[in-house]
């Protein structure tokens, strides 16, 4: 019998992304002891790759933004259907989380006042997002890492969690192994953080990283949580589409917000050609007054139609492509250097304010954005949806078990604006590591059973047994099939029958996956590491293409071809997956809590 | 007790997996700089031939001695300090380039930028990057000798006179003896003037470049705002310090000629051409 | 496109050695797809990191033909393919296994270096103002992604394993960040000169070369550190200048 290593704290993160890092910075400064596990080395996580900024009513800029506005513009882009409490504490808080950055040393760039610089944002009112050129989630997690490392929290880096145990109902530990040599470690805590991050890896088309396994999603699940909402996965209407080799890499929404236009393959700005009713009369309705909002030259300027919500410019794209209009690689064209027409040394200001847009392009894809169009298509980028969590307290419908971050659910609804996960991750992350010590301290220890132990240890070394047949791809090729399968039936836009076929798809690859055999020994193996990570990937497939059945209409990020309009019977109405009793997956709909009228207030007031 | 911190065993000197010609930078800077010290030393020894005319070497600049039995009379030059060698000389041989070039030559030795690559063209310290090293032992600039290198802002003290000096020295090239009376007065241009004006202009990008300066006028401060004079100082040395490289290799390269020019100017093997307007 | 033959360092702490495979090549691919093709293809368990595939992360460094670069931001069209393109980890640290190596010392080097201290706010609410012109240079040092690759290049590491003397390239662009910080108060000069050994700096630049997000390392954070250090311990003048008027 393989051995492990039992390590006990009061409260322990799962993820050091922006959102584990807070809340471990939060629970440590009480006192408690704190362990943070993470799947890479600290400060590697997905929040590094967050490039455009950190909404918040700061109204540095624009001193008629509020948290008013903030929480209206965030449940307009949601689609009314977030959670509005954790809208409106979001709303509320992130101005404070966001001055504490800098208490702790982040650097923003800086308006003429010297205040912190905010910047114009798809679905925002005013020029909202906090930023440092498009590298802001890197001074993000870079400030939380380097004010982290004093405050007593125990690291453990490159150990990736396979198993969540319990107490009863209550979460008691999580069993993990450590890449370097394999090895096993049980972590014992009172009370248990999820911030995983995302499920982006289930499509071939992503934004995200190799991490973004939906492990969080699946730990609470198989914990009994809920997930809500899972068939909200963002496509991001901007990524790279050629060369193949970083197809899907993303192009921050900051081009647009500098001014940078999509144009098909005739020169039309087709994003002026499709405007909702519901943004119409905030919508710029030609180029001029489009350029005075992003220049912020009139303050009474509405935002071009590039900025609108993310859900919609993507479907704007493949429209586009679908009618014949894409570019030469199947994307639409996103045009900065336009800008040399109306200011000089724009060469400059786009390097200035885009570095890594045009060191990227540059080194990956031999462009100039400085002079030519880039090529860009939707890529797959976040899920709205994922562990139900309490508004205030950030604790899941299993005791002792907090999420925060995009692993959570509630505060985007139907669609996340641009700018709103970064400040999620510090406000609902400071929340969760606050709540999570106080259920320590106000609870015991919870024990753990041998056997629970055990049968973690033999489902992490399975893979590796010697007697499985190898078939040639092993892991990677059942992952690559899911992919495949996820972007062409679970896409942008859903139908029933290609969703219903996904579905057997993944009973199909579960099959397989209960089978994968990974060749080599423990150390470092990333076979095996992927092999683990498919029970994950797999059950954040299937929640996602089960939910997205049931919601039998197209809302935000959620298109459906057989059900083309938002449905009153969906209006408030969330999708919660739960595991049954008999192990099976059961899809409900519930409805949500009636907002309170002075909220209700709030958005009337902002139409 | 340093930490065995690496498995993989570390190349021997010239050792790696570089497929670029990596040696060809370290072996010109080695060629260069010992052709340069070469000259400049032998220069230095020759005590003859430093001035012509209006023009003085910057090797032999400030012009010291002007006594008879430094067999020049200083013509042209005003500013010959003192009169003949000096009587506490004990050496066999005398030059007074001896008692100007380690000046120059200090704030070269100690340049941050010379520094790094003599290092590596002489040293192997390493000679190039991700290149095999010769020797396991490594004492930096931490301690003797190299821990003087620190001294390199004093350096610069002198060099920015020397600039002055040289300037000067640019300045009296423009005026020449028409009618052979002794009397350097008639205003023109030869190509010495151009060279040594040159020279004075290469220095000088070569000196206001400095690391050293660039921290005095400004670097020093974390907040530049408030000052907006010094700021622009510091943004000017700034700027020129990103090409120090550059400056560096042209103002040593120049400086040579400068010396080489005047040499054969006097020597009688060149000419120097030069029209006057008064 | 065509076949292409890589050399790949493969094994662990105990011993090791280049194992050659051959993959397919296609337009635009970097480094590090043809290790992932690889690894899908033909060896499952050969151990790399990486995250972002974007340049942002500073994961997947390792040494491409002798030099120490990101995986994910070269390539393959820029090198020379006919000859086997050599990949192996980076030398300043200990390997774990094939092209992962224990950066840990890195995490532990920082963790010494004294925090972020900033002066009393300047508004009510807890903000400061600070002028864009102010925080520029601390911005460059900010760009930082923690690859690791100028620790590796740095002879004073990756031959003389001055670890325990020496915090390297990136720990002076760290420090650079907290000294030149409008807002920090906390003094770093006596450590840098001696816990953290800036002497040993003896100017290669290769720490600037091999920087994928084109910090100027050495020009504007090794040099004006040493100058800051000179000013406290080497200069009698300035250091009494300084009495006179104070650096913030």
């Amino acid at each position: 019998m393989a051995e492990y290593e039992t390590i006990e704290f009061d409260v322990l993160i799962i993820g050091a992304g922006g959102a584990g890092l807070r809340a471990a910075i939060e629970a440590s400064s009480t006192g408690i002891s704190v362990g943070l596990v993470c799947k890479s080395l600290l400060g590697k996580a997905h929040t590094v790759m967050a490039e455009g900024g950190m909404a918040a009513a700061l109204a540095n800029v624009d001193e008629r933004d509020s948290w008013k506005t903030h929480f209206a513009d965030t449940m307009r882009g949601g689609y009314y259907i977030n959670n509005w409490r954790m809208a409106q504490l979001h709303a509320q808080q992130a101005p404070d989380r966001v001055r504490e950055l800098e208490a702790w040393g982040a650097v923003f760039d800086r308006t003429r006042e010297g205040k912190i610089m905010q910047r114009n944002f798809g679905g925002h009112a005013h020029p909202r997002l906090a930023h440092v050129g498009d590298r802001t989630g890197l001074e993000m997690i870079r400030t939380l890492q380097d004010h982290g490392i004093h405050q007593g929290i125990d690291v453990h880096m490159e150990c990736t969690v396979t198993s969540l145990l319990m107490d009863g109902d209550r979460v008691a530990g999580a069993f993990a192994y450590a890449r370097e040599l394999g090895k096993f470690k049980l972590f014992k805590a009172k009370a248990i953080v999820m911030a995983t991050g995302g499920i982006g890896r289930a499509y071939k088309i992503t934004s995200n990283s190799w991490e973004y396994t939906g492990d969080g999603q699946s730990l609470a699940y198989h914990a009994g949580a809920d997930l809500i909402d899972m068939e909200f996965v963002q496509f991001h209407p901007t990524g790279m589409v050629w060369p193949p080799s970083v197809r899907g890499i993303l192009v921050t929404e900051g081009v647009r917000g500098e001014g940078g236009v999509l144009k098909n393959s005739s020169g039309e700005r087709f994003m002026f050609g499709d405007i909702p009713d519901n943004y119409k009369s905030s919508t710029a309705d030609n180029p001029e007054e489009g350029w005075r909002y992003v220049t912020k030259t009139d303050r009474n300027a509405r935002r071009p139609p590039e900025l609108l919500t993310r859900d919609h410019v993507a479907r704007c794209i493949l429209k586009e492509v679908k009618a014949g209009r894409g570019s030469p690689h199947g994307g639409a064209f996103l045009d900065i250097s336009w800008i040399k027409e109306k200011i000089p040394n724009a060469e400059a200001h786009i390097k200035k304010k885009l570095p890594s847009m045009y060191h990227q392009f540059k080194e990956l894809a031999g462009i100039d954005i400085t002079t030519e169009p880039m090529e860009v298509g939707p890529t797959t980028h976040y899920v709205m949806g994922g562990i139900r969590v309490d508004g205030e307290t950030q604790m899941s419908t299993v005791p002792g078990l907090f999420a925060a971050g995009e692993c959570a659910a509630g505060l985007h609804g139907a669609n996340r604006l641009g700018g709103n996960s970064l400040s999620d991750l510090i406000v609902f992350g400071k929340l969760a590591g606050e709540h999570a010590a106080r259920f320590a301290q106000e609870n015991g220890k919870p024990a753990i059973s041998d056997a629970d132990v055990n049968s973690a240890l033999l489902e992490a070394l399975a893979p590796l047994d010697s007697s499985r047949a190898t078939n040639a791809g092993g892991a990677y090729q059942i992952q690559y099939d899911l992919q495949e399968m996820m972007q062409s039936n679970v896409g942008i836009i859903r139908q029933e029958d290609e969703m219903l076929e996904a579905v057997q798809g993944i009973e199909a690859l579960k099959q397989r996956a209960a089978n994968v055999a990974a060749p080599g020994n423990r150390q470092y193996n990333p076979g095996w590491h992927t092999a683990l990570d498919l029970k994950s990937l797999l059950l954040a497939a299937e929640a996602v293409a089960r939910s997205a059945i049931v919601r039998k209409e197209s809302r935000g990020a959620h298109t459906r071809d057989d059900y083309k309009n938002k449905e009153e019977k969906f209006d408030s109405v969330n999708t919660i997956v739960r595991m049954g009793k008999d192990g099976q997956m059961q899809v409900t709909l519930e409805s949500i809590p009636k907002i309170p009228a002075e909220l209700k207030q709030i958005i009337d007031d902002h139409k | 007790m340093s930490e065995d911190l690496s498995s993989l065993k570390r190349r021997p000197w010239g050792m790696t997996l570089r497929q670029d010609t990596w040696w060809i930078v370290p072996l010109v800077v080695f060629l260069v700089l010992t052709s340069f010290v070469v000259y400049a030393t032998w220069a230095a020894f020759q005590n003859e031939h430093y001035v012509h005319r209006n023009y003085l070497s910057p090797f032999y600049s400030p012009l010291l001695f002007t006594g008879g039995d430094m067999g020049i009379s200083g013509d042209g030059h005003q500013h010959g300090l003192f009169g003949d060698k000096p009587g506490w000389w004990l050496l066999p041989f005398f030059s007074p380039a001896l008692l100007i070039l380690p000046f120059p030559a200090g704030f070269r030795m100690t340049c941050y930028y010379y520094r790094g690559a003599y290092y590596k063209a002489f040293w192997a310290d390493p000679s190039a990057c991700a290149v095999g090293e010769p020797r396991n032992n490594y004492l930096g600039e931490n301690s003797l000798p190299l821990i003087l290198q620190n001294i390199h802002r004093y350096f610069l003290y002198f060099a920015i006179l020397f600039l002055f000096i040289l300037a000067y020295d640019a300045f009296s090239a423009f005026f020449f003896d028409n009618d052979g009376d002794g009397k350097f007065t008639n205003f023109g241009v030869g190509v010495g003037t151009l060279v040594l004006c040159m020279n004075v202009f290469l220095l000088t990008g070569y000196t206001f470049g400095c690391h050293s300066l660039r921290h005095l006028v400004g670097g020093w401060m974390d907040i530049f705002s408030s000052t907006p004079a010094k700021t622009k100082c510091y943004d000017c040395v700034s700027c020129l310090n990103r090409q120090h490289m550059v400056w560096a290799w042209c103002s040593l390269l120049w400086v040579a000629f400068s010396d080489v020019y005047v040499r054969l100017c006097s020597m009688g093997i060149w000419t120097d051409v030069y029209f006057t307007f008064t | 496109m065509a076949r292409v033959t890589f050399k790949i360092w493969r094994g662990d702490k105990q011993a090791g050695e280049f194992k050659e495979y051959n993959t397919e090549v296609s337009e635009g691919m970097v480094v590090l797809d043809a290790v992932h093709q690889i690894q899908a293809e033909s060896a499952n368990d050969l151990a790399c990191r990486w995250n972002c595939k974007a340049g942002k992360c500073g994961s997947c460094s390792a040494e491409i033909n002798g030099m120490p670069r990101l995986m994910c931001m070269t390539r393959l069209n820029d090198m020379n393919l006919d000859e086997p393109v050599s990949i192996e980890p980076m030398r300043a640290f200990p390997v774990m296994k094939d092209l992962v190596t224990d950066v840990s010392w890195n995490y532990r080097v920082k963790k010494k270096i004294k925090p972020f201290k900033p002066r009393l706010p300047d508004n009510d609410d807890g903000s400061w103002n600070m002028q864009q012109q102010d925080v520029e240079r601390v911005q460059e040092f900010r760009k930082c992604i923690e690859c690791f690759l100028c620790q590796d290049v740095c002879h004073v590491l990756r031959d003389h394993h001055k670890h325990d003397e020496f915090i390297g390239p990136r720990y002076f662009v760290y420090n650079a960040a907290l000294e030149m910080h409008p807002l920090d108060e906390e003094d770093r000069l006596a450590d840098l000169k001696k816990s953290q050994g800036i002497g040993y700096c003896n100017i290669t630049k290769c720490c600037t070369k091999v920087c994928p997000e084109n910090i100027t390392i050495t020009d504007n954070a090794i040099i004006p550190l040493k100058e800051r250090v000179v000013d406290e311990f080497y200069d009698p003048l300035t250091k009494l200048f300084r009495i006179f008027k104070p650096r913030k």
